[in-house]
């Protein structure tokens, strides 16, 4: 389903002519999108374009003010979101916050944290690990769930171009293995174009979507980020626009 | 050990048990402001009792309950910063308070009472009632504690995950308000922001995890209650205070000592 119009019935969770309001800004107009399983879908705009809210929109973190959301019944999502700060006045080490609202044993919680490349961090305090380190644990933590849909929101902020490119490797790997469907929120276009099989481009409406090599050549992409395919790789990007 | 001594240290325990528990989530939440909010319309909660008619303590739980869950759906609404919101509501709730229970002046009101707690005047009835709401309040926020961290660690990942953000957190402002409503006898509206917060910030410093730190926090309270009824037998200091010094002096302690986990 390039286009995003047509109903899918393989789809894990679909969302039909999206609007929503933030008081007086309409946030996102009429928004198309699908994830199935099995495959990697993006989401790129620039900041302020509605990513995250159209993230929530999915979980159904967010009232719509049009259009509807189709999740498949029982439906495990596991998600990973743009932000996680923990109270200094929480003490909280990794272990128990990978068991919040699930019961797992320590076992397989090693097993995990191996995986997604952060092994040693299970007894440390959530609230002292590095941004790429926390990455990594709520990265577990949606694993654990053994999701068939899992969401991440700008995973890769604050993780240098290194450990990008490994995470991507992972992500992945994970679909690989795991068969679930993704939906990853990004702004590092290079990266994401290689590791993803759809592009949706949004800027508050689907600009354009489709295969990566021909979102990047789709007019509405070019204008969006210019000849910036460059500039954006180092596009700073503040976080100072929460939606929660 | 006189009657009314040993009632105050039956009552104070009770409470600073209670207080330690939800307290530590009054600092990990950032909710201090609106405790005291409640806490400052416990007072037009007495107005209500003695104007209905019933029970003072009905009338304290009724209007902490209405304001409870009015915030939660003010705070839904981002009108306004929480701050001011919760400063409206709890000055104009004491103001409303102060000036109904003057109204109705023939009633001689002992409003220092109200004010600045008397646990030295509890009686066995008070703490029937205090270990009953205690023990609902304390088997409330077991059943609630699991949900209570996920969404204070971050509400949309814990409803991404089935939690019921809403109803939890409704859960506890009702909780909470029943626990301000019962705090109030001990140490009086303007303290009990006190005796939740301090002993819970002094127990920060030696817990590993979320169940220790309350732990940690009751029995600090606890302590506080011992110590401030001590120095108010003998040397005649207002109870309620000495309590929330002792707490506090307490807190200054917790920070010198060496065993304190860096925070």
């Amino acid at each position: 389903m390039p286009d995003g119009l047509s109903p899918n019935p393989a789809a894990l969770v679909e969302g039909t002519g999206i609007s929503v309001r933030h008081g007086r800004r309409t946030t996102l107009r009429d928004v198309d999108i699908a994830v199935a399983r099995n495959e990697i879908v993006t989401l790129i705009g620039p900041n302020g374009s509605g990513k995250t809210t159209l993230v929530r929109a999915l979980l159904g973190l967010e009232g719509l003010e049009a259009g509807m959301v189709r999740r498949t019944p029982a439906l495990t999502i596991g998600y990973v979101p743009q932000i996680l700060t923990v109270d200094r006045t929480l003490p909280l080490d990794v272990g128990r916050f990978l068991q919040m609202t699930g019961q797992t044993d320590r076992e397989t919680q090693q097993q995990i944290l191996s995986m997604v490349g952060a092994p040693d961090v299970i007894s440390r305090e959530v609230r002292l690990l590095s941004g790429g380190e926390l990455k990594r644990v709520l990265l577990a933590r949606a694993l654990l769930r053994d999701p068939d849909l899992l969401v991440l929101d700008e995973p890769t902020a604050n993780v240098d171009v290194h450990g990008q490119t490994e995470f991507y490797n992972l992500i992945g790997r994970i679909r690989d293995d795991r068969g679930c469907g993704i939906l990853l929120v990004s702004h590092d276009l290079h990266l994401v174009m290689s590791a993803t099989d759809r592009v949706f481009c949004l800027n508050g409406h689907i600009c354009c979507s489709g295969l990566p090599g021909d979102v990047s050549r789709d007019p509405a992409y070019l204008e969006l980020f210019g000849e910036a395919g460059d500039a954006m790789a180092v596009y700073s990007h503040d976080h100072d626009h929460q939606h929660a | 050990m006189p009657d009314f001594l040993l009632f105050a240290l039956i009552a104070g325990i009770g409470i600073a048990v209670i207080m330690g528990a939800v307290g530590v989530f009054v600092v990990w939440r950032r909710m201090a402001y609106f405790g005291d909010t409640l806490a400052h319309s416990a007072l037009l909660g007495v107005a209500v009792g003695f104007v209905a008619g019933i029970n003072v303590n009905i009338g304290i739980i009724a209007v902490c309950l209405g304001i409870a869950i009015g915030m939660v759906y003010l705070r839904r609404q981002r009108h306004l910063a929480e701050d001011t919101l919760l400063g409206i509501l709890a000055h104009s709730s004491l103001a409303l308070g102060l000036v109904t229970i003057s109204l109705l002046s023939a009633l001689r009101v002992d409003l220092m009472a109200y004010l600045f707690g008397d646990i030295l005047a509890v009686t066995a009835t008070d703490i029937g009632w205090l270990y009953g709401g205690g023990a609902l309040a304390l088997g409330g926020l077991a059943w609630l504690w699991k949900d209570l961290i996920a969404i204070t660690v971050h509400e949309d990942l814990a409803q991404t995950e089935g939690v019921n953000v809403l109803r939890t957190q409704i859960a506890f402002m009702a909780l909470f308000a029943l626990v301000i409503a019962m705090a109030m006898k001990v140490v009086g509206i303007l303290l009990v922001t006190a005796l939740l917060i301090i002993p819970a910030a002094a127990a920060r410093g030696f817990a590993r995890t979320p169940e220790q730190m309350a732990a940690f926090a009751a029995i600090a309270g606890s302590l506080a209650v011992i110590l401030g009824l001590y120095g108010s037998l003998f040397w005649d200091l207002p109870s309620g205070p000495a309590i929330v010094v002792a707490s506090a002096a307490i807190y200054a302690v917790s920070m010198t000592l060496p065993l304190r986990r860096s925070a």
